[in-house]
């Protein structure tokens, strides 16, 4: 028995609207990060879903960058909010006010 | 498994940044502080040999790495661009990076890499070199956002960029998978070739669509997606402001273009209307909101986002009409985004060296009276600055020019007429800085104190920004054909 495509479809669409929704509610900028997480996790949901489908790696092979991708920002991400945390002891998007409106 | 020779070859500019960003990186520690600007000679040789090599690659249409890279002239034209800009960028650094004491060698490498990913955006065929290319752009741009590390401003700028960029390329990164499962390939050819065998109404194409829509529309900081530019633009590095603000806007209209042109060219009915939308809020919110701005760089950050909506009247043209009128308005829109690289990059060289008290003064009021005590500057200034609101016989002018002449050929005059309306709005926040220059006292001590930092490298850049804007308003032709020569085809 195989899960059907649209299976799959559902759950990346899923986690991808929950992480869409936690960058734009969560104020935590970590918290965010995890979020986008999210949704690139979804893109590897459904690529590895459409590969498998259409028996066709290419799309196994983006998921491999895609991974690549997300750890490199990953990395740049924690060290720009440490370098933030050290100049304003905060983390949250609330207190990011100084640049004027 | 071996790489052909010849596709080495095709992408040796490429090869050569990275190369040279990898040497910076590692001669970096090892330089003695008093020779940092060695790194920023380097870089300016690297570019010299890419600008040779790409020239080269003028003509003719190739392929490389099984259809992931494409050399063509359209490639070519946006390299050649990013090269200037990012030779004059890494010039105009070179004095900045002095006066704010900041010396860091990494900085051109981090340029470099940046450079190596637009250069892989405006030369990918298939939208995973596409991807990889903005995300390396991208994660150097934040890094950079970032590098006055000791000043809160500088990194509250980075972590909004970081967290507005990472999200927009992860719905970028969701539109192109369901592109995957639409045509089983990422590449723009197959892509285009599926949605001419499968028709254009297919819900996940139209979802597809508006993701890449939203994630390009980040890129490009057009409105409703421009909420990181102004405060981004104001934190960063001033010098690095430059780069954002002409290189990467420039490398993301092109690569935006070759995805909607050759990729989703069949849908070109829905995205014009998408674009026209886009376009009409774009303009008038970048033109409406600058005109309230008191600091100048946020205001040149309203700036590029109308400008990015001028732009965007070439594509909707081209989307609306196809054919010949659509290689017209394409072109338009290389001339326009050349054009606006060049009278940015000289308003934000000028606006970097304008120091009060050996402290960056970015507020307009400073600017009262440097007429009188900066002659030169000011005028220089006052050329940027009516350029970018479109006065003849500057090159703000022709590029305006060029793109109203493509919307009205192409049928869409009203869309013209609106935009002419909202740059006759824009004169007003421009030439609001001339009247503050040229005709205000300094009001108080503080304001006399500002002065201009300059140095020979500067003057370089300035001069060649001038030259810029004025011979190109003098002499458009030959960009004109470049342009034209390059635009890319909307089957």
């Amino acid at each position: 028995m195989t899960v059907p495509l649209s299976y799959y479809l559902l759950l990346s669409g899923f986690v991808f609207l929950t992480g869409v929704v936690g960058v734009l509610i969560r104020r935590n900028i970590i918290v965010i990060l995890l979020s986008v997480e999210l949704m690139l996790n979804a893109t590897n949901i459904n690529f590895v879903a459409f590969s498998e489908y259409f028996h066709n790696v290419a799309g196994q092979v983006f998921v491999f960058f895609a991974l690549t991708v997300a750890a490199a920002e990953v990395a740049v991400g924690l060290a720009i909010i440490i370098a933030l945390h050290r100049a304003n002891s905060s983390i949250y998007v609330d207190d990011l006010n100084l640049l004027k409106r | 498994m071996t790489i052909p020779v010849q596709d080495l070859l095709a992408i040796l500019p490429e090869l050569v940044v990275i190369g040279t960003a990898c040497l910076i990186l590692v001669l970096d520690p090892i330089l003695a502080a008093s020779k940092k600007d060695l790194l920023a000679w380097l870089t300016l040789a690297a570019l010299a040999i890419c600008l040779g090599l790409t020239s080269s690659q003028m003509t003719g249409r190739q392929y490389a790495f099984s259809n992931l890279v494409v050399i063509d002239s359209y490639a070519a034209f946006w390299k050649l661009l990013l090269y200037i800009v990012t030779g004059l960028t890494v010039l105009l650094s070179l004095a900045y990076l002095k006066a704010e004491r900041l010396n860091i060698g990494e900085y051109y490498g981090f340029i470099l890499l940046a450079l190596a990913g637009m250069m892989v955006m405006v030369s990918g065929a298939d939208l995973l070199t596409i991807y990889l290319g903005t995300e390396l752009m991208s994660l150097s741009l934040y890094v950079m956002a970032g590098l006055k590390r000791t000043e809160a401003r500088s990194l509250e700028a980075s972590a909004k960029y970081f967290v507005l960029g990472a999200f927009s390329s992860g719905i970028l990164l969701y539109g192109i998978s369901l592109l995957f499962g639409l045509a089983g390939s990422t590449r723009l050819s197959v892509i285009a070739e599926a949605i001419a065998t499968q028709g254009t109404g297919n819900p996940i194409l139209s979802l597809a669509l508006v993701l890449l829509a939203v994630g390009f529309g980040f890129k490009l900081a057009v409105v409703p997606f421009h909420m990181w530019t102004p405060d981004v633009y104001q934190g960063a590095p001033t010098s690095v402001t430059a780069f954002m603000a002409v290189a990467s806007k420039a490398a993301s209209f092109g690569a935006f273009l070759r995805v909607f042109v050759e990729g989703l060219g069949g849908v070109s009915a829905d995205w014009s209307i998408l674009f026209t939308v886009i376009c009409l809020v774009t303009l008038a919110l970048g033109n409406l909101v600058a005109i309230v701005q008191t600091n100048i760089k946020r205001m040149l950050a309203y700036s590029s986002i109308a400008h990015a909506g001028y732009a965007l009247i070439g594509v909707v043209v081209a989307g609306r009409q196809g054919g010949g009128a659509a290689s017209t308005g394409l072109a338009s829109v290389l001339l326009y985004i050349a054009i606006y690289s060049f009278m940015t990059l000289g308003a934000f060289a000028l606006v970097g060296m304008l120091r009060k008290e050996g402290q960056e003064s970015d507020n307009i009021e400073d600017y009262a009276g440097l007429a009188k005590r900066e002659p030169l500057a000011a005028f220089f200034m006052l050329v940027f600055l009516v350029s970018l609101a479109g006065i003849p016989p500057t090159a703000g002018f022709i590029g305006k020019f060029y793109i109203f002449m493509a919307a009205v050929n192409g049928g869409m005059a009203w869309l013209a007429v609106v935009a002419v309306i909202f740059a006759a709005i824009s004169a007003f926040y421009y030439l609001r800085i001339v009247m503050v220059m040229y005709m205000r006292e300094p009001e108080g001590a503080a304001a006399s104190h500002s002065r201009l930092e300059t140095s020979p490298a500067l003057s370089f850049v300035l001069a060649c920004a001038l030259a810029g804007v004025v011979l190109l308003g003098l002499f458009p032709n030959g960009l004109w054909s470049l342009a034209t020569h390059a635009a890319p085809l909307l089957k």
